[in-house]
C-alpha cells in the first residue's frame, strides 16, 4: 500500500505540471491547446537525450525550453497566421512527431542505463531516504505552482487572465491579445515540456508514444481537483486543484493496476468518459432540469 | 487637443451594401472640452468613435492627438491614453476576476509599469478610496467576482477603470443607455463628477436630447457621416429641445430620426 501511495504522489507531482499548463491554457486563456501531447514527448526526448550525453540538469532546462518553442509555434499559427486555435495545436503536434524522433536520434525510444539523472544525483545527497524522488518532484511542482500564483497577479498575468475572461474588454484595456496569447501558450508548454523532461529522467527512458492522451488525462485531473476542492473559487485553490486532482487520478490508476478491478486496457476509455461527462455536466444538468420542469408543469 | 482632419470611411466599398459612414469629417476638440454628440440612426456617431479609438483605420484623413499623429497607431496602443465606455456594461470588465483585480489591471496598464509590476498596499488603499466615492458599497466587496455585480455597478466600475489613471481623451458611447433610469442617473452624475475633477477631455454620444444640451460645454449634431451643427458655450444657453430639433432639420434637410431618441428626461 505504501508503494502505491508513493507512486501516486510521485507521478501526481510530476504530471501536475501538465495540469497546471492546461489550467493556464484551457481555464485561463480558454484555448484547448492540443500541442500538449507532442510537447510532453518533446520535453522527455530532449531531456533523456541530453542526460544520455551526460548533462541531466541541462536536459531538464532544454526540455522545458523546447516545450516553450512548441508553444510559440502554436501561438504563432494562431495569432499571426489565422489558423483556428484547435487546428493550430493539432498541426504543431503532428510536426512534433518528426521533431521528437529527431531529438531521440531518429529512434522511437532512448534509455538511460548507467548515466546520471537528476534523481540519482539527488539520491546521493541522502535527503528523504526512500522518499527522495517524491521530495525532488514535489519541490519542482511547488516552485512552479507558487510562481504561477505570483505570476497571475502581475500586470502581464492579469492581462492574460482578462484576455481569456472577456475578449470584448481586451482592446479597450490596451491589451494586445496576440501578445498575451503567445506568452500564455509559451509558459503553458514550458510547463508541459518540464513535466516530460522530469518524467523521462524519472523512468530513465523516453518513448515516442509516451504523450498519447496526456491532454485528456491532464484535463481529467484538473476537473477531479476542482470537484474535490470545495469552497470559493480562487486562483490559489485552482492551482492546488491541479496537484490534488493528479494525485487522486494516479492513486485510482495505481489501485486499478494492482487490483485489476477494471482491465488496465480500459483505463483510457474510462478517462475519456470521465472527462466528457465532467465537461458536459453543466449542460446535462440544464437539460435535466428543463425536462423535469416540463413534466411537472405538463 | 484632438484634431480630426478630413476623415473618410466607407464600409463594403463596391458592393450593394456600400455605406459612407464618415464623409470628410473635420473636428477640433480643445483640452477640457466635454462634447455631447447626437444624430440620426446611421449618422456615423459610433463610426467616429471607432475611428478615433483605432478599431479600424480610416480610408483617408489624419487623426492628431496632442500634436502626435495616431492615424496608424494600433487600437491597443491608443487605448493606453484613450478611455472608452460602451453601452453594454458587460463589455468593460472581466467577470471572473475580482473588483480589485479588475482595478489592478486597469491601473497597472494605464500607468508607467513593467510587465511584472504588481499593485502595492498603497494602491489598494487608493482603490478603496476611489470605490468609496462611487457610493455603492463596492469598497467592502473588493474580493468579489465582478460577474456578480449589477449592470449599473459594473458600468460604474468600468468608468472608474477607464479614469483611475486619467486618460487624455474619454469616449462615452451611450454608456447609460442600457441601464435602468435610476442607475443611468447615478452613472451620469459620477461621470460629470469625475470629468470635472480631472478636467478630462470627453466625447459622449447620447440619444437623450435633454442630456445633450444640459451636459458638457459643447454639442455636435451628426448626419450622413459629417458634423452639421456645432454649438459651443453661449450658443447652447437657453436652447430648448425644440430649438435643437429645428436646427437639425435646417442643417440636415430632414427631421432628426433616431428610433430611440428621448425628448425629455
Amino acid at each position: 500500500m505504501l508503494s502505491i501511495i508513493q507512486t501516486a504522489l510521485l507521478l501526481g507531482c510530476i504530471y501536475s505540471l501538465v495540469a497546471l499548463a492546461l489550467f493556464l491554457s484551457y481555464r485561463i486563456l480558454d484555448i484547448a491547446d492540443l500541442t500538449t501531447d507532442g510537447c510532453f514527448v518533446l520535453g522527455m526526448a530532449v531531456s533523456v537525450s541530453t542526460a544520455a550525453a551526460g548533462h541531466p540538469f541541462l536536459g531538464i532546462v532544454l526540455g522545458m525550453l523546447a516545450g516553450g518553442c512548441a508553444g510559440f509555434v502554436t501561438a504563432f499559427l494562431q495569432t499571426r497566421m489565422g489558423v483556428p486555435s484547435i487546428l493550430a495545436g493539432i498541426v504543431t503536434n503532428t510536426g512534433l512527431y518528426t521533431i521528437n524522433l529527431m531529438a531521440m536520434g531518429w529512434s522511437s525510444n532512448v534509455s538511460l542505463l548507467k548515466q546520471e539523472t537528476i534523481f540519482t544525483i539527488f539520491r546521493e545527497t541522502g535527503i528523504g531516504g526512500s522518499w527522495y524522488q517524491i521530495i525532488l518532484a514535489g519541490i519542482v511542482a511547488a516552485v512552479c505552482m507558487l510562481a504561477m500564483r505570483w505570476f497571475l497577479t502581475t500586470r502581464l498575468g492579469l492581462s492574460i487572465r482578462a484576455t481569456g475572461d472577456n475578449r470584448d474588454m481586451v482592446s479597450a484595456s490596451s491589451i494586445n491579445p496576440r501578445f498575451t496569447i503567445t506568452v500564455g501558450l509559451i509558459i503553458a508548454n514550458c510547463l508541459t515540456g518540464l513535466s516530460g523532461a522530469i518524467a523521462g529522467q524519472m523512468q530513465k527512458s523516453a518513448d515516442i508514444n509516451a504523450g498519447t492522451s496526456i491532454v485528456v488525462i491532464g484535463l481529467a485531473c484538473l476537473i477531479i481537483g476542482e470537484t474535490v476542492i470545495q469552497g470559493r473559487k480562487s486562483i490559489g485553490r485552482n492551482i492546488l486543484a491541479c496537484l490534488v486532482g493528479n494525485v487522486i487520478y494516479r492513486l485510482i490508476y495505481a489501485i486499478v493496476l494492482q487490483t485489476r478491478i477494471i482491465p488496465i486496457e480500459c483505463l483510457k476509455l474510462m478517462t475519456a468518459v470521465i472527462v466528457a461527462l465532467a465537461i458536459a455536466a453543466p449542460s446535462l444538468k440544464q437539460s435535466l432540469s428543463d425536462y423535469n420542469r416540463e413534466r411537472r408543469e405538463a | 487637443m484632438l484634431e480630426l482632419q478630413n476623415l473618410t470611411k466607407t464600409f463594403n466599398p463596391g458592393t450593394v451594401n456600400e455605406k459612407t459612414a464618415l464623409d470628410g469629417l473635420n473636428l477640433t476638440v480643445n483640452d477640457g472640452d466635454f462634447i455631447t454628440i447626437v444624430g440620426s440612426n446611421g449618422a456615423g456617431k459610433s463610426t467616429l468613435f471607432n475611428a478615433v479609438a483605432g478599431v479600424f483605420l480610416v480610408d483617408s484623413g489624419r487623426i492628431m492627438l496632442d500634436d502626435q499623429n495616431i492615424t496608424f497607431t494600433p487600437e491597443y496602443k491608443r487605448s493606453k491614453y484613450i478611455g472608452r465606455l460602451f453601452q453594454d456594461p458587460l463589455k468593460g470588465t472581466a467577470p471572473h476576476m475580482t473588483i480589485e483585480e479588475n482595478l489592478a489591471l486597469a491601473f497597472l496598464r494605464a500607468g508607467e509599469t513593467k510587465p511584472f509590476s504588481r499593485i502595492t498596499r498603497k494602491d489598494r488603499e487608493k482603490f478603496r478610496d476611489e470605490l468609496k466615492r462611487l457610493d455603492m458599497g463596492l469598497e467592502d466587496r473588493m474580493n468579489t467576482a465582478v460577474g456578480t455585480l449589477s449592470g449599473g455597478q459594473r458600468q460604474a466600475l468600468t468608468l472608474l477603470m477607464a479614469t483611475i489613471v486619467p486618460p487624455r481623451l474619454l469616449l462615452l458611447d451611450e454608456h447609460t443607455a442600457a441601464l435602468d433610469p435610476k442607475a443611468a442617473e447615478k452613472i451620469m452624475a459620477l461621470t460629470n463628477e469625475i470629468i470635472e475633477r480631472n478636467h478630462t477631455t470627453c466625447l459622449m454620444v447620447t440619444h437623450n436630447l435633454h442630456q445633450a444640451i444640459s451636459t458638457g460645454n459643447r454639442t455636435l449634431m451628426m448626419s450622413d457621416g459629417d458634423i452639421i451643427l456645432d454649438l459651443k458655450d453661449d450658443q447652447r444657453k437657453g436652447l430648448t429641445i425644440e430649438d435643437l430639433m429645428r436646427k437639425f432639420r435646417e442643417g440636415a434637410g430632414e427631421a432628426l430620426d433616431d428610433d430611440r431618441i428621448l425628448l425629455s428626461d
